[in-house]
C-alpha cells in the first residue's frame, strides 16, 4: 500500500510536468492550428537558460526559473513575429506548419548544443534532501515540483475560466471568423498564447531539470511524445483536458510498475505503457477524455 | 441628398475571385436609424459584399464609410468595435462554450480587459461585470434561451444558434447591425418576435438594421428601404413599393432560375 501511495505521488508530479507542458501545446495547437513539434525544445531551452542564471552565474533556483520562464516566453514570442505569423499571413496549411516545427526542432536542439554542449548538467542544488511525510518519501525537487506546477496550473484555469483574455483565447480557439465578428482581437491574443504557452514551457523545462537531476540538450524532446500523448488524451484543442491527460498519463506510467501488478513492469516500458492507455481511451472516446460530442 | 443622415456609405465597391467578380461596382448607402434591406437572387453578391462592408474581404476597389470614415481594409474586430456588426448566413457559436460566455465575450472593452486594473479599481471591474451579465440575460430571455444560459452552445438547434448570433450582435453594442437572414430556420412566431424587437431597438436606441432576406413577406414589411443587387451591382434603390414595380427587379428575379417564386411575390401576382 505503501508503495503504491509512494507511486501515485511520483506519478502525480511527473504528471504535473507533462500537464504544464500539454497545456502550452493545446492553447497553440487550438488557436494557431499550429502542431509545434518544437515544443519539447523549447523546454530544453528553458532547463538551459536555467542552469547558466544558477550555475554559471550563482543565482537561486528560484531566480534562475523566472529568468527561464521569462527567456523562452520571448522567444516564443520573437519566433511568433519571425516565422509563425508570416506563414500564416501567407496561407500555410497544417501540414506545412508541421514540417516547418520539425525543422525549428531541429535547428533550437543544435544551438542548445551550440551553446551548452552536450555534456550532462545539473543544477546547483541539494539533491540528498529528502522529507518525509507520513509513509511517502519526497525529494526536495520533487516537492517544488509539485507545489509550483500545482500553482501555475491553476492559475492558467483561473485564467482561462475566469478573465476576459482566457475566455478571448478559447473563443479564438472555437471559431476564428466568429471571434472576430465578436469584437476580439486575435493578433493580440495570439502573442499572449505565445508568451503562455512558452513561458510555461521554460517553466515546465526547468522543474524536469530538477525532477531528473542531471539532463542534456535532448532532454525536451524525449517528453514530447508523452506531452502530446497527454493532449490527445485528453481531447486535442482543449486546455483543461491537456491538464487531465497529462496527470492521468503521468498516474499510469508510475503505477504500471506497482510490483503488485503481476510483478510491475519493468520501468524502461513505462511510456508503452502510456501509450497502451492513450490508444485504449482513444478506441472508447475519439474525442478525448474531455473532449465534448457535438451536433453539426 | 445632402439632407439624409448616413451611416453606412458603399462606393463602387468590386470584389472577385480568379475570374468571377462577385461584386463589381457595388454603390448604395444606409440611412441611420432606418431597417433596410438587401436582396437579390442568388448568386448576386450580398454575402461578399457582407463580408467586404464587415473587414473579412479587402475590397479590389472602392470604398466603405461607417460615419464617415474609410473601414475598408481595417481588421474585422476594430470594425465591430466601431459599432458595425454583422451575423452569419451560415451560423456560427462557440460551440466549446457555455451560451452566457459566448454573450460576454461579445459585449464591449471593459474596465477587466487590462488585466491591472483587476488589482486597481476592482470596485469598477465588478459592476461593469455585473451590467454585462445583467444585459447578456435580458437579450437571452429576448430571443428565449435564458433557460439555457448554461449549457453549452454546441448543444443548440440551428434555429436556436441563429437566435444567439442575433443576441451575441445587439451584446457588441451596435449602432449598425447587418443580419445575413436572420429569419431562415426559425419558427415564424418568434421570427414576428425578433422583428418586433428590431423596430423595438430601432425606436429606442436609434440602431440600423441592414438585412440580407430571402422572405419577401418580411422584407416589404419591415424594411423602409429596399437596395436590390444583381450580379454583383445594385440595380434599384428605394422604398419597398417602388421596388416592386422596377422592371429591372422583375427581370433580375426573372433571369434567375432559382427565384421563380419570389418573382410572383415581388410583381405581386400571388400574394399581399
Amino acid at each position: 500500500m505503501t508503495e503504491l501511495l509512494q507511486l501515485v505521488v511520483n506519478g502525480l508530479v511527473t504528471g504535473s510536468i507533462i500537464a504544464i507542458a500539454a497545456i502550452g501545446l493545446s492553447l497553440v495547437y487550438g488557436i494557431l492550428k499550429i502542431v509545434n513539434f518544437a515544443h519539447g525544445d523549447y523546454l530544453t531551452l528553458g532547463a538551459f537558460v536555467a542552469f547558466t542564471v544558477n550555475v554559471t552565474w550563482g543565482f537561486g533556483m528560484a531566480g534562475a526559473a523566472l529568468a527561464a520562464i521569462v527567456a523562452v516566453a520571448l522567444v516564443g514570442f520573437g519566433l511568433e513575429r519571425g516565422l509563425w505569423r508570416p506563414l500564416r499571413r501567407r496561407g500555410s496549411g497544417l501540414i506545412g506548419l508541421f514540417i516547418v516545427s520539425i525543422g525549428l526542432a531541429l535547428v533550437l536542439r543544435n544551438v542548445i548544443l551550440l551553446v551548452w554542449g552536450a555534456r550532462p548538467r545539473r543544477y546547483d542544488v541539494d539533491v540528498f534532501q529528502v522529507y518525509e511525510l507520513g509513509p511517502i518519501r519526497l525529494s526536495q525537487s520533487q516537492l517544488v515540483v509539485i507545489v509550483v506546477a500545482s500553482t501555475a496550473i491553476t492559475l492558467v484555469g483561473l485564467m482561462l475560466a475566469r478573465t476576459r483574455l482566457g475566455k478571448g483565447m478559447r473563443a479564438l480557439a472555437d471559431n476564428r471568423q466568429l471571434a472576430a465578428a465578436t469584437g476580439i482581437d486575435a493578433d493580440r491574443i495570439t502573442t499572449y498564447t505565445w508568451l503562455l504557452a512558452a513561458g510555461l514551457a521554460g517553466l515546465g523545462g526547468v522543474l524536469q531539470g530538477l525532477l531528473q537531476n542531471a539532463f542534456t540538450p535532448s532532454m525536451g524532446f524525449t517528453l514530447l511524445l508523452p506531452i502530446f500523448a497527454a493532449v490527445i488524451l485528453g481531447g486535442v484543442g482543449s486546455a483543461y483536458g491537456a491538464l487531465v491527460g497529462g496527470l492521468v498519463l503521468g498516474l499510469v506510467m508510475e503505477v504500471s510498475t506497482w510490483s503488485a501488478l503481476a510483478g510491475g513492469i519493468p520501468s524502461v516500458y513505462k511510456p508503452v505503457v502510456a501509450f497502451a492507455v492513450l490508444i485504449g481511451v482513444l478506441v472508447l472516446r475519439p474525442q478525448g477524455v474531455l473532449g465534448r460530442a457535438r451536433t453539426v | 441628398m445632402s439632407e439624409r443622415d448616413v451611416i453606412l456609405e458603399v462606393e463602387d465597391v468590386h470584389k472577385s475571385f480568379g475570374g468571377l467578380a462577385a461584386v463589381a461596382g457595388a454603390t448604395f448607402d444606409v440611412e441611420r436609424s432606418s431597417i433596410t434591406a438587401l436582396i437579390g437572387p442568388n448568386g448576386a453578391g450580398k454575402t461578399t459584399l457582407f463580408h467586404v462592408v464587415s473587414g473579412f474581404y479587402k475590397p479590389d476597389h472602392g470604398a466603405v464609410r461607417l460615419d464617415g470614415e474609410r473601414i475598408d481594409g481595417s481588421p474585422t474586430h476594430r470594425i465591430v468595435r466601431r459599432g458595425l456588426v454583422r451575423t452569419f448566413q451560415l451560423t456560427k457559436a462557440l460551440t466549446r462554450m457555455s451560451v452566457l460566455d459566448n454573450m460576454l465575450v461579445a459585449a464591449p472593452a471593459q474596465p477587466g480587459e487590462r488585466m491591472w486594473r483587476v488589482f486597481a479599481t476592482p470596485g469598477a471591474v465588478k459592476r461593469r461585470e455585473e451590467e454585462v451579465h445583467e444585459r447578456a440575460l435580458e437579450l437571452l430571455s429576448l430571443v428565449g434561451l435564458e433557460r439555457l444560459a448554461d449549457d453549452y452552445a454546441a448543444v443548440l438547434s440551428g434555429g436556436q444558434r441563429k437566435l444567439l448570433e442575433f443576441a451575441r450582435a445587439l451584446m457588441t453594442e451596435p449602432s449598425l447591425v447587418m443580419l445575413d437572414e436572420p429569419m431562415a430556420g426559425v419558427n415564424p412566431s418568434l421570427g414576428v418576435e425578433l422583428l418586433e424587437h428590431m423596430r423595438e431597438l430601432q425606436r429606442e436606441r436609434g440602431t440600423t438594421f441592414l438585412l440580407i432576406e430571402h422572405d419577401i413577406d418580411v422584407v416589404m414589411t419591415v424594411s423602409e428601404r429596399v437596395v436590390v443587387m444583381s450580379s454583383g451591382a445594385v440595380i434599384a434603390d428605394g422604398p419597398p413599393d417602388d421596388v416592386r414595380r422596377n422592371e429591372a427587379v422583375i427581370d433580375a428575379y426573372l433571369g434567375s432560375p432559382h427565384a421563380h417564386e419570389e418573382v410572383h411575390e415581388i410583381a405581386g401576382e400571388s400574394s399581399s
